[in-house]
């Protein structure tokens, strides 16, 4: 296979051409969510619960159902009461029956903003009507909001048969406490022993929303044979069949999951809310539903990330050496189990070698909207921790930030606490450069600090499918199952036209419904560069061995005989003949006379992606009468790999730089207030 | 279903009639950037929207013998593009020009501002602060009062029923003289005052105060006028005493609420702050 990332003599990665997606989207021409729209559709509305945590007690719909124009009226009790399952479908591991109870409340529900009913009408102020019609009869329960407090004996418990898992022996009381996860390598009190300096540091996070611009969006519609579509835009179409498959209890092969542009996702769009929920309305009204999320409502019950209490401690040595890195992470998981605490252990203290580590986290469920995936799930939370204390640990040695870092930089060997030995890896090479950068040394005004910190991330590879096809006048269409929420269909181009040796401006990049492309995992986990990438990279390969044989077939010579260069089929030497070389529009044009159409499409399973690390450096003046907090200057630099498109690596890193400032000043959600 | 109706007069009787035989609730419509957004929430279900941009004189800003008329229902976006009222009343363009977005500026109005009735609006303040007038039309005929007698609580103003505002008075700018309008949000756009500081003075030609007004937003159920505030300014140049006994009146008036924006004290210290930096902005547009 081409390794892409090897290369040297690239000509179409590397560069900045237009974005395929580009004029639809400026020009509004695109179609998100929202925007899709079917003949004779009806209007989908969610009833909400206004407690954080009630029974409910008694729903009566006879009078919803009762008003003209309501053609579809639905509760838990419409869906099948499906026992539990893990689910490893989104991003990050969760459960078929928690789904299906976050979707629509059974029995309780556990957050304001929880689904108790939905309807289906011919027009929303209808259907708006309807939902006032609905009677909920709640009995209130108290509610825990804050993580610790949730973990407190004598909290109000959300899941009665919820049983904390990894303690020994099995506990006996529900908890609140989904599970506990301990990762350990050495010997954490003999690291402490021989340090020198100790530092530690309780710090806390705030549940913040990922904030996609376009609200959760779907179409969905079932016909009488019991064939469904749904038209929406996610992190992953495949994700939405096999939610709705099991939510619904329907045959996978009967629903045909329909990709829309999308408008942000950020990982909060790698799970089901609103779906499962249409596709019922409209088996009961027999007729299209729309349903689409208000900003309110994104706020209220989709996915924020976890909020957590993270306490870390960690010891060095004289020299700089640290010794031992311990650290407890408590994670809001929402409503139902599921936070990302695993990759916070995983990745705590990732960037560093360290001989002894011993790291607790706690998935823990309170009254809150069940988290979702965002950006590097898990990882800013502990990684913010462990920075800290690592800047601590500098301040107590009198060394600069960055050399501590270099002096106990993971590299080439380094056994991770989770147990993965890294191959070659870019922390120091990332170090390196943010020491050499003009913005470590420069000068500092008036209330103005620097802080600078160091994160990683895994990247991983799955399962992806993609296709290329040659069409009649030798242009190409790459099509994949990724939904492209951060130029995906530029890249998978790119990479196309580079290998096969042609402009960009000949492939044609669409993302494949889940009839029309194999199975594909949700765009997350950074991903899909890498996976579908190799995808895309082995079908075009497996192109240009057809075009070869084409080729020999035009020249009735062996397929070995025939190279394909810049676009081309050329012989491959002055023994296979003098002949002209074929392009690949006069091969398209001869394909029905040597075989038939050309095209390939493959599917991997990807391994061994790369980890990805990264150093930000940050200034903020901080008026001192007000606290009000600006930042003057930031600095990024990031271990990218092989940028394929360079701008659209600078807008994720401008991004996620921008998130995380939000994160760090502004954003939180107030309970209570 | 419950209706709407939606009607935009081209006179002032007109709207006035409209709005006071009206039997459900009857609301005036200016830019709409608070009145449709409460209504999409549902918080507000009016029956009557009489919208007042056809109504000539309602947008518009006018300027006679150096005093401003400003139509009730003129855009922010105008007024910052008024040379001469940017001129004479910086203070008051600034606060409006605070409010929302580029998008908001093409639609939100001074008497929305206003009589959306706002703890933490920004335009009322500066308003205050400059002197401004209110001209009222109503069934009872036409009344002109002080901005700081529109808004008496959180929601509530003193127009009675069939009333609307007109227009805006700004006066002549005094000789030596200079406004000048802070917010504070932790952010730098789109949010909403966790105190607003208007301030207008009169400098005589040594540079001593001899006019000032001193209007705090969003640490009242109303915005404050504070005569102390005012007083420790009159007499003065804006020494550091003087700075400090206008921060200290300032905070004395302070009734702030705590939510999600700020604390009781947080709300009443930043007001001090606000109320030093908008002086001094002021006395150096006044020419000191
Ligand atoms: C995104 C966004 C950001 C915002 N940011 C800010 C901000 O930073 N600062 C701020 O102060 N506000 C802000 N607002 C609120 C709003 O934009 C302002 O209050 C604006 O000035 C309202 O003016 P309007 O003309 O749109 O009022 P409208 O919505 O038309 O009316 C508001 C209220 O005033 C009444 N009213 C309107 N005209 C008259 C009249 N002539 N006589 C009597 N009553 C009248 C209406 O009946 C209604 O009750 C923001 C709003 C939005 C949507």
């Amino acid at each position: 296979m081409t390794y892409i990332g090897n290369k040297s003599d690239l000509r179409v990665v590397g560069t900045r051409p237009d974005r395929p997606d580009g004029v639809e989207k400026v020009t509004g021409r695109a179609v998100y969510g929202a925007d899709f729209r079917l003949a004779g559709q009806l209007t989908g509305r969610i009833l909400r619960s206004p407690h954080a945590h009630a029974r409910i007690i008694k729903i009566d719909t006879s009078k919803a159902k009762a008003l003209p124009g309501v053609k579809a009226v639905m509760t838990a009790e419409d869906l099948p009461n499906i026992t539990s399952e893990e689910a490893f479908v989104g991003e990050g591991p969760t459960n078929f029956r928690d789904q299906s109870l976050n979707v629509m409340a059974r029995g309780k529900v556990l957050y304001e903003g929880h689904a108790v009913a939905a309807v289906a009408a011919m027009s929303p102020s209808i259907a708006e009507a309807a939902l006032a019609l609905i009677e909920v009869t709640y009995e209130v329960l108290p509610h825990v909001i804050d993580v610790e407090e949730a973990m407190a004996p004598g909290a109000p418990i959300l899941d009665e048969n919820l049983f904390t898992a990894g303690v020994d022996p099995k506990p006996t009381t529900p908890s609140n406490i989904a599970k506990k996860i301990i990762l350990k390598s050495g010997d954490i009190d003999a690291g402490f022993a021989k340090a020198d300096v100790i530092a530690e540091g309780r710090y806390v996070t705030a549940a913040v929303h990922q904030a996609y611009i376009e609200p959760h969006a779907c179409v969905a519609t079932i016909g009488a044979d019991g064939q469904a579509t749904v038209y929406a835009s996610s992190q992953g179409h495949f994700m939405i069949r096999s939610f709705c498959a099991k939510l619904l209890g329907m045959e996978i092969s009967n629903i045909r999951v329909i990709p829309l542009e999308i408008g942000g996702g950020f990982g909060g769009k790698t799970i089901v809310y609103l779906e499962p929920v249409a596709l019922k309305l409209s088996q009961i009204s027999g007729k299209p539903v729309k349903l689409v999320m208000t900003r309110e409502e994104v706020f209220r019950a989709s996915g924020p990330t976890s909020g957590a209490v993270v306490e870390v401690k960690m010891g060095a040595m004289k020299d700089g050496t640290i010794v031992a890195a311990q650290a407890v992470l408590k994670y809001q998981a929402g409503a139902f189990p599921g936070s990302p605490v695993q990759p916070g252990l995983m990745c705590a203290f990732a960037m560093y070698d360290i001989a002894n580590v011993h790291v607790t986290g706690y998935d823990v469920i309170s009254n809150r909207a069940k988290v979702a995936a965002y950006r590097a799930p898990g990882a800013p939370i502990s990684s913010y921790a462990a920075e800290q204390v690592v800047d601590d640990l500098a301040r107590q040695l009198g060394m600069d930030a960055i050399t501590i870092r270099e002096k106990n930089a993971a590299k080439a060997g380094t056994k991770t606490v989770y147990g993965v030995t890294f191959p070659e890896i870019g922390y120091e090479a990332v170090l390196a450069a943010a020491k050499s950068h003009a913005h470590w040394k420069a000068p500092l005004g008036k209330n103005q600090g620097r802080g600078i910190a160091t994160g990683f991330w895994f990247n991983i590879g799955g399962e992806s499918s993609a296709s290329v096809f040659v069409n009649e006048d030798g242009s190409v269409s790459v099509v994949s199952g990724s939904p492209d929420i951060g130029g995906s269909r530029a890249s998978m181009a790119m990479m196309a036209a580079e290998v096969l040796g042609i402009p960009v401006d000949n492939v044609r990049p669409i993302i494949g419904d889940t009839a029309s492309i194999g199975f594909t995992n949700v765009t997350g986990g950074s991903r899909v560069t890498y996976a579908t990438g190799m995808a895309t990279v082995q079908a075009t390969e497996k192109v240009i061995e057809q075009l070869k044989q084409r080729a020999a077939m035009i020249w009735d010579i062996s397929p070995d005989a025939v190279d394909w260069k810049d676009g081309q089929a050329v012989p491959a030497g002055a023994n296979a003949g003098g002949f002209d070389p074929l392009s690949l529009a006069a091969i398209a044009a001869k394909a029905g006379k040597t075989g038939g159409p050309i095209g390939s499409e493959v599917s991997v399973n990807a391994q061994g992606a790369g980890p990805g690390f990264g150093a930000h450096i940050c200034d903020v003046e901080v008026d001192r009468e007000t606290g009000q907090t600006t930042i003057i200057r930031y600095t990024a630099i990031q271990d990218v790999g092989r940028a394929i498109h360079p701008s659209y690596v600078e807008g994720q890193i401008q991004g996620g730089a921008v998130q995380g400032i939000g994160w760090a000043l502004n954003e939180e959600y107030i309970y209570g207030a | 279903m419950s209706g709407l109706s939606y009607t935009a007069p081209s006179t002032i009787s007109e709207a006035v009639s409209l709005l006071a035989n009206a039997s459900g609730l009857a609301k005036v419509l200016s830019g709409g950037t608070d009145l449709l957004v409460q209504m999409k929430s549902g918080r507000l279900k009016p029956a009557l929207i009489v919208d007042t941009k056809k109504i000539p004189g309602m947008i518009g800003i006018r300027e006679i013998d150096g005093a401003f008329v400003i139509g009730a229902a003129t855009s922010g976006a105008l007024m910052g593009e008024h040379a001469g009222l940017v001129a004479a009343w910086p203070g008051v363009v600034e606060a409006t020009n605070l409010i929302g977005s580029t998008q908001v500026q093409g639609r939100a109005s001074l008497a929305g501002n206003l009589c959306n009735a706002s703890p933490g609006a920004d335009s009322p303040p500066a308003m205050i602060a400059a002197g401004a007038i209110a001209v009222i039309a109503g069934p009872a005929g036409t009344r002109e009062v002080p901005v700081e007698a529109i808004v008496t609580a959180p929601g509530r103003t003193s127009l009675a029923k069939g009333e609307f505002i007109t227009e805006f008075r700004l006066p002549k700018k005094p000789a030596r003289s200079g406004d000048a309008y802070l917010r504070f949000i932790p952010r730098t756009e789109m949010d909403i005052a966790v105190v607003g500081c208007a301030i207008a003075v009169t400098l005589d030609a040594n540079g001593v105060c001899i006019a000032a007004k001193v209007a705090l937003g969003a640490v009242a159920p109303t915005q404050l006028v504070v005569a102390g505030a005012a007083a420790a300014l009159i007499g003065n140049k804006l020494t550091d005493a003087v700075l400090a006994k206008l921060d200290a009146e300032c905070q004395a008036v302070c009734k702030p609420i705590t939510d999600k924006r700020g604390t009781i004290e947080y709300r009443t210290k930043v007001a001090g702050v606000l109320a030093r930096r908008v002086a001094a902005i002021a006395f150096q547009r006044a020419g000191a």
